[in-house]
C-alpha cells in the first residue's frame, strides 16, 4: 500500500498540473521545482490543456501487478501541446488503430486498485483519441 | 389541509439558473439483441435498441469528472469559484469515501467547498440540483455543481440487464443574470413506495415487477409535473421541450402523453432507445441533449423519478446566453455517436461479472 504517495501526487495525477518557469516560460511536467531548460527555480503551478499527440507507443500484454485486468493495453509517449512528453496509457480506442502523430486528449480514469478488493482505487490521467469539439 | 399549488412550488429568494452543463456517455454499446440471444435464444426484442456500457477504467468518479469539466467549459468560470460539488448516484465506487471529494479535487474545486454524495435511486442527481438551487438562491455562494451519474447494473438474465446503462450530466447553478437557462420553479412529490431496492450488501437490485408502472413511476412523475405546472400557471403547450426519467422507451412516452405533451416536445430528450437507462443520469442527460439544441425563449419541463419513490420537476426558460456556449464542450449527441458495439462476452468482462 502506497496511500501517502498517491495522496501527495494527486494534483499532477488527476489533472496534469505541472509548473511553468517564471524565467524562461518553459512548461514542466512532472513538476520538479527546477527548470530543466535554464536551471533556475520554477515553482509556479501550471495546468496543462491535456491536448497532445502520440509520439511513440507499444502494446503491453504481460501487465505488471495491479494492471492485469486491463491487458492487453497500449502505453504511449504523448507529446503535450505545451512541450513536455509524458508516458501514459491510451484508453477508449474502440476499434481505432493507434498511429504516430495521432491527436489525443487527457481524461482522468481508474488506473488500478491497490491492495485488491479492499484497497483504494487509484485514479490518474490517460489519453484517448480526440473527440470532435470546437473550443 | 388543502394546499394551493402556488404555495407548493419551490422558488429561491434570489433568481437562479443554469450557468453551465455537460454530459458524459461512455463509448461502448451492448445491443438488446445480444442480451436476448444469450438468455432467451433471441426470442425477445428487448425494451430499447442498445445500452451504453462503461470501459474497464471508468466509474461514477471518472464519468463525473468529465461531465464536470464540460460544464465548467460552458460556464466559463474557474472551478475554485464553486462552493459545492454534489454527486448523485446509486453506483458510487466506494461505500465509505465520497465520490464528490475525488471529483472536486480533479477539477480543482477544493478546498473551500461543500462536498457530498446524494442518494435517492434515479433522482439523486435532480435532488442535488434542488439543493444547489437553494444554496445559490439563499446567497450562500455564487456557484454550485450538481451531478447525476450512474453505471447501473442488472443481475445477468434479469429484465434490468437489457436497460441498465451508464452516463449522466453535470449542472452548474448560479445567479439567473448569468444563466443560459433560468429556473422558473421546482416541485418534488415523494411517498414511501417499495417498487425497486437494493439492500446494503447486495450487488444487484430487486424490483416488484407489477408495482413499477402505475402506482410508482406514472403516479409520481405526473403528479410532480402537474403540480408544478399548475403552481406556475403554465400548460404543456407553453413548453418547447419536455423530458422525463426514462427507464425504457415506453414509460417516458406514455408519461408525456398522459400529461398532454406531444412526441415532438418529447423526442429531443428521449435518449433511452439509444443508450438505455442511465438511472440518476437519465432525465438530466436528456436535458443536456435538449440544451445542446435549445434557443433563447424556449421553455423546458424536466421531471425525474427515483424509486422508493419520488419525482423532482423543474420548469426552465432558456436565455440568450445559451448562444455561443453550446459548442464550448462535447455535445450529448457527439457522445452518443461515438459508438463501439460489444458482444455479451466483452460486456461480462467490462462489467466484471465473472463469478468470484
Ligand atoms: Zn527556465
Amino acid at each position: 500500500m502506497e496511500v501517502p504517495r498517491y495522496w501527495r501526487n494527486r494534483n499532477q495525477r488527476y489533472a496534469l498540473v505541472g509548473e511553468v518557469c517564471p524565467h524562461c516560460e518553459v512548461k514542466i511536467f512532472p513538476p520538479r521545482d527546477v527548470c530543466p531548460a535554464c536551471g533556475q527555480d520554477a515553482k509556479t503551478k501550471f495546468s496543462f490543456s491535456g491536448r497532445g499527440e502520440v509520439y511513440s507507443y507499444t502494446t503491453i500484454s504481460d501487465a505488471p501487478a495491479g494492471y492485469e485486468e486491463n491487458a492487453p493495453y497500449t502505453v504511449a509517449l504523448v507529446k503535450l501541446e505545451e512541450g513536455p512528453v509524458v508516458t501514459a496509457q491510451l484508453t477508449d480506442l474502440g476499434q481505432e488503430p493507434v498511429s504516430i502523430g495521432m491527436p489525443v486528449e487527457m481524461v482522468t480514469r481508474r488506473i488500478r486498485q491497490d491492495g485488491g478488493k479492499e484497497g483504494i482505487l487509484v485514479y490518474g490521467y490517460k489519453f484517448r483519441p480526440v473527440m470532435a469539439v470546437a473550443r | 389541509m388543502e394546499d394551493k399549488p402556488q404555495s407548493l412550488v419551490l422558488k429561491p429568494k434570489l433568481p437562479v439558473g443554469i450557468i453551465g452543463y455537460g454530459a458524459y456517455i461512455p463509448r461502448y454499446r451492448l445491443p438488446n439483441t445480444e442480451v436476448s440471444r444469450i438468455w432467451v435464444g433471441g426470442a425477445r426484442p428487448g425494451p430499447v435498441k442498445e445500452k451504453s456500457v462503461p470501459g474497464l477504467d471508468e466509474d461514477v468518479v471518472t464519468m463525473s469528472i468529465e461531465a464536470a469539466r464540460n460544464a465548467l467549459a460552458r460556464a466559463g468560470i474557474c472551478a475554485d469559484e464553486l462552493r459545492a460539488v454534489w454527486v448523485g448516484s446509486e453506483s458510487h465506487p466506494y461505500s465509505v469515501k465520497p465520490t464528490s471529494t475525488l471529483v472536486a479535487e480533479a477539477i480543482g474545486a477544493v478546498p473551500h467547498i461543500q462536498a457530498g454524495d446524494w442518494e435517492f435511486a434515479c433522482k439523486a442527481g435532480t435532488e442535488a440540483m434542488v439543493a444547489a438551487i437553494a444554496m445559490i438562491g439563499a446567497g450562500m455562494g455564487r456557484y454550485a455543481l450538481a451531478i447525476g451519474m450512474d453505471t447501473a447494473q442488472g443481475r445477468p438474465g434479469d429484465d434490468l440487464e437489457y436497460t441498465a446503462a451508464a452516463g449522466g450530466a453535470a449542472y452548474i447553478l448560479g445567479p439567473a443574470a448569468e444563466a443560459l437557462a433560468e429556473i422558473e420553479g421546482s416541485y418534488s412529490f415523494v411517498t414511501d413506495t417499495p417498487d425497486f431496492w437494493r439492500r446494503a450488501d447486495e450487488r444487484y437490485p430487486s424490483h416488484a415487477q407489477r408495482f413499477t408502472g402505475d402506482p410508482a413511476y406514472f403516479e409520481h412523475v405526473t403528479s410532480a409535473a402537474k403540480t408544478l405546472m399548475s403552481g406556475l400557471g403554465s400548460q404543456p403547450a407553453d413548453y418547447r421541450y419536455c423530458v422525463f426519467h426514462q427507464p425504457n422507451a415506453k414509460f417516458p412516452q406514455r408519461a408525456a402523453q398522459l400529461l398532454g405533451f406531444t412526441n415532438e416536445q418529447n423526442k429531443t430528450g428521449l435518449l433511452s432507445p439509444e443508450i438505455g437507462n442511465t438511472y440518476a443520469g437519465a432525465a438530466i442527460v436528456g436535458l443536456s441533449a435538449i440544451l445542446d439544441e435549445a434557443k433563447p425563449g424556449d421553455r423546458i419541463l424536466v421531471t425525474s423519478y427515483g424509486s422508493g419513490a419520488g419525482s423532482d420537476a423543474f420548469s426552465l426558460r432558456v436565455t440568450d446566453k445559451i448562444t455561443g456556449r453550446q459548442e464550448k464542450a462535447t455535445r450529448t449527441r457527439e457522445y452518443i455517436a461515438r459508438r463501439t458495439e460489444i458482444d455479451y462476452g466483452t460486456y461480462i468482462r467490462y462489467r466484471r461479472l465473472f463469478a468470484e
